[in-house]
């Protein structure tokens, strides 16, 4: 099996749930807000000494009042950065916190997967605790017995089926976990990052599941971080942060949103998408820059590219007036801000004309030496007629590597070693 | 497929104590008690065995020192070893339930802060299988009693009813130790101490009767203890001896019984308020 193979498995292409159907889960105006005591009173002897220590303490609002809805049988991701109030939504929705005010409604039998492998008694074997596992999933131990078999198989582990936990590798626990959730048959899946444990095969497994679980039409709710993820499953997606909804729809939407999000705050710009955006047109500037992307092999957005491997990008232009003479040019810097090269090119259609309100879509494939470690393309937009365009980082992805390098450069090298005397 | 579209959207309340319906919560609870009886079982070289040894050493130590060294048992009771011993049993039992229910919701933080869990099935769960325990110790405890020649009464029949007062006792301590330790880690060590102060102030040790005449303000006193009025009641119906003194008696009339009767259930009645209101937000406070 191909790396490829292994990562993209065709597509059933499952019709999203239209508007008109029955919701799955409905959240309304959902609060809640967490006290951090400045100061923890955990022994009866601080309470008794400073009786009113406890009032001290700061609220911290991680949801303001969300409302949504999930159809049934859709895939729905939920995106955000650390602390946007994602896990937290998750947890509200999987009754382990209570929340402060607002409601929530789920059709039929929820089971979250906040963690694979929770419950597991390592003093027990494996049917035993598959057994366990079922009925905290809410189902009867009688139902959980008869579906045992499946479970086991399913995980690879029926040699193994009487042995005690403790003796299993971390692989084959994630394995039987994985199982148990593909039997337990709840009507709604939340599940939160465990697509990011095991080794490829596994993975391969985790996704054919999904696809599995999304063309017979059950409910799913994914919370992850992993972008390319919530594309390729996902129907619609949402962007949390700040414990509010920051976008509700399209999947490939919401990860652009979240990955600007991400950058923004990384490089220290307070102002949000918007504001950037509305401040370059009122500027008058005679064309913008919408988006800037690294793709894939397949053209799917990532924000990884491997060592050696081309990187990808794909930059869509605005132009608001005619802009002879306009070129497009591409910094390529890394984390120190040190130029690394830069790609320019002239931006007209083929007689030569800009047109404005076009929209023009830029891709380049650049060999890529780069050692592993956080790049950025910076991008300027300019003409010889006034248009001065520059947009610092406008996209950003790690190249990652098996092995580690010195340096900022790591170009493909063929090394022969020779010993004088010796033959080959 | 088709009955699944047609689920109706219900509203969910949060976590509680009871969450998830009733038979998923007794199947639950009885799945945890069962394999956690099962992993102290199976998983030592002894087994069982342990769980006997320790109740047997401690009734052949105090055994001798109360009868050879005080010689309290012997004058006043008739059958002061069979007494001795049943006493310790159920205590141990009140003991391992207690002490164990304390840490339980704490150990068990990967379930309450990841998976839907009905909170109250965690301090249950160690109640039961510290019953079970119970169950096959007080199968030897029989064999004892029926050796040392206490013969068999229809009273018998009436000993399930003090087992259950003290079932309930215990569970309901059992849960407001469980979530009170959440927030107060002393909890721990108050109890490990208020619980061996308990043992001296139960008749396990000695007979309730066995102040003087003058000093009986003690006897009723005691019987304030809500474990006093269990296992005196106890002596009275397995043991059936004939000097043996009726709670009543013990208590000094039927007055004497309402400060044990307000205690039993006003511990219950904390219990379950206090798990209650605390059970939903276990999550956030671990």
């Amino acid at each position: 099996m191909s790396v490829d193979q292994k990562i993209h498995i065709p597509q059933s292409v499952p019709t999203a749930p239209g508007p008109g159907t029955p919701a799955a889960i409905r959240v309304r105006d959902l609060h809640k807000s967490f006290r951090i005591p400045t100061k923890r009173v955990d022994s009866l002897k601080e309470r008794a000494v400073h009786p009113f220590a406890s009032r001290d303490y700061r609220e911290l609002n991680a949801l303001r009042g969300l409302s949504f809805e999930i159809r049934q049988g859709e895939f729905f991701g939920i995106v955000g950065r650390n602390g946007s109030g994602k896990s937290t939504l998750l947890k509200l929705l999987a009754s382990i916190y209570k929340a402060d005010s607002g409601s929530i409604e789920i059709a039929g039998r929820l089971a979250p997967f906040i963690e694979l492998g929770v419950g597991f008694n390592h003093e027990l074997t494996a049917r035993e605790n598959v057994v366990l596992n079922g009925v905290m999933m809410g189902l009867t131990p009688k139902e959980m017995r008869n579906r045992l078999d499946a479970v086991i198989d399913f995980a690879e582990l029926r040699e193994f089926a009487d042995l005690k936990l403790k003796n299993y590798s971390s692989g084959m626990l994630v394995r039987l976990a994985f199982a148990v959730m593909m039997e337990a048959d709840a009507d709604v899946l939340l599940i939160d990052e465990v697509l990011a444990v095991g080794d490829a095969s596994f993975q391969q497994k985790c996704a054919d599941a999904f696809h599995q679980m999304k063309a017979q039409g059950k409910t799913i709710v994914l919370v992850t971080h992993e972008m390319g993820s919530v594309e390729s499953y996902c129907h619609r997606a949402m962007l949390i942060s700040d414990g509010e909804i920051k976008y509700l729809g399209e999947p490939t939407e919401a990860g652009r949103r979240y990955l600007k999000l991400n950058f923004a705050a990384e490089t220290g710009d307070s102002n949000d998408e918007e504001a950037n955006q509305e401040e370059e047109v009122d500027s008058g500037e005679g064309a913008r820059l919408t988006s800037m992307r690294i793709l894939d092999v397949d053209g799917n957005e990532t924000s990884t590219v491997e060592m050696g491997e081309p990187i990808r990008v794909e930059a869509e232009i605005e132009l608001l007036q005619d802009a002879p003479g306009l070129h497009a040019g591409f910094v390529l810097a890394n984390a120190d801000d040190v130029s690394m090269f830069e790609l320019s090119v002239p931006i007209h259609s083929a007689d030569g004309n800009n047109i404005k309100g076009n929209t023009v879509l830029v891709t380049a494939t650049v060999a890529n030496p780069l050692a592993p470690g956080r790049h950025f393309f910076h991008c300027g937009l300019q003409s010889p007629f006034g248009i001065s365009v520059y947009v610092p980082k406008a996209a950003t992805f790690v190249v990652f590597g098996t092995h580690p390098s010195a340096g900022i450069l790591a170009p493909e090298t063929d090394f022969r070693v020779r010993i004088p005397g010796e033959e080959v | 497929m088709a009955s699944r579209a047609e689920a109706p959207l219900q509203r969910v309340g949060g976590p509680s104590a009871l969450g998830g319906g009733p038979r998923r919560f007794f199947d639950l609870l009885w799945l945890m008690s069962i394999t956690e009886f099962k992993r102290v079982y199976f998983g030592t070289v002894l087994g069982y065995l342990w769980s006997l040894i320790r109740p047997l050493l401690l009734f052949g130590v105090l055994l001798f020192v109360f009868t050879k060294v005080f010689r309290v048992g012997s004058k006043t009771v008739e059958h002061y070893a069979v007494m001795l011993l049943l006493g310790i049993v159920l205590f141990t039992f009140f003991q391992e339930a207690t002490t164990n229910a304390v840490t339980s919701v704490v150990a068990q933080e990967g379930v309450v802060r990841k998976t839907q869990f009905p909170r109250l099935v965690i301090p249950l769960s160690t109640v039961i299988t510290a019953m079970l325990n119970l169950a096959l110790n007080l199968v030897v405890v029989l064999a004892f009693v029926l050796a040392f020649g206490v013969s068999p009464a229809w009273t018998w029949f009436l000993f399930p009813v003090a087992l259950a007062a003290l079932l309930v006792f215990t569970a309901a301590i059992g849960m407001a130790l469980s979530v009170l330790y959440v927030r107060f880690r002393d909890v721990a060590i108050i109890w490990a101490v208020l619980a061996q102060v308990l043992l001296y102030l139960t008749p396990i040790l000695y007979p309730i009767n066995a102040f003087e005449e003058e000093n009986q303000t003690y006897e009723h006193l005691l019987m304030w203890n809500p474990l006093s009025v269990i296992f005196t009641q106890i002596r009275v119906w397995v043991l059936h001896e004939p000097d043996a003194p009726s709670v009543v008696h013990a208590a000094g009339g039927w007055a004497g019984l309402i400060p044990a009767t307000i205690i039993f259930f006003g511990v219950i009645a904390f219990g379950a308020w206090i798990f209650k209101r605390d059970a939903p937000r276990v999550a956030e406070a671990l």
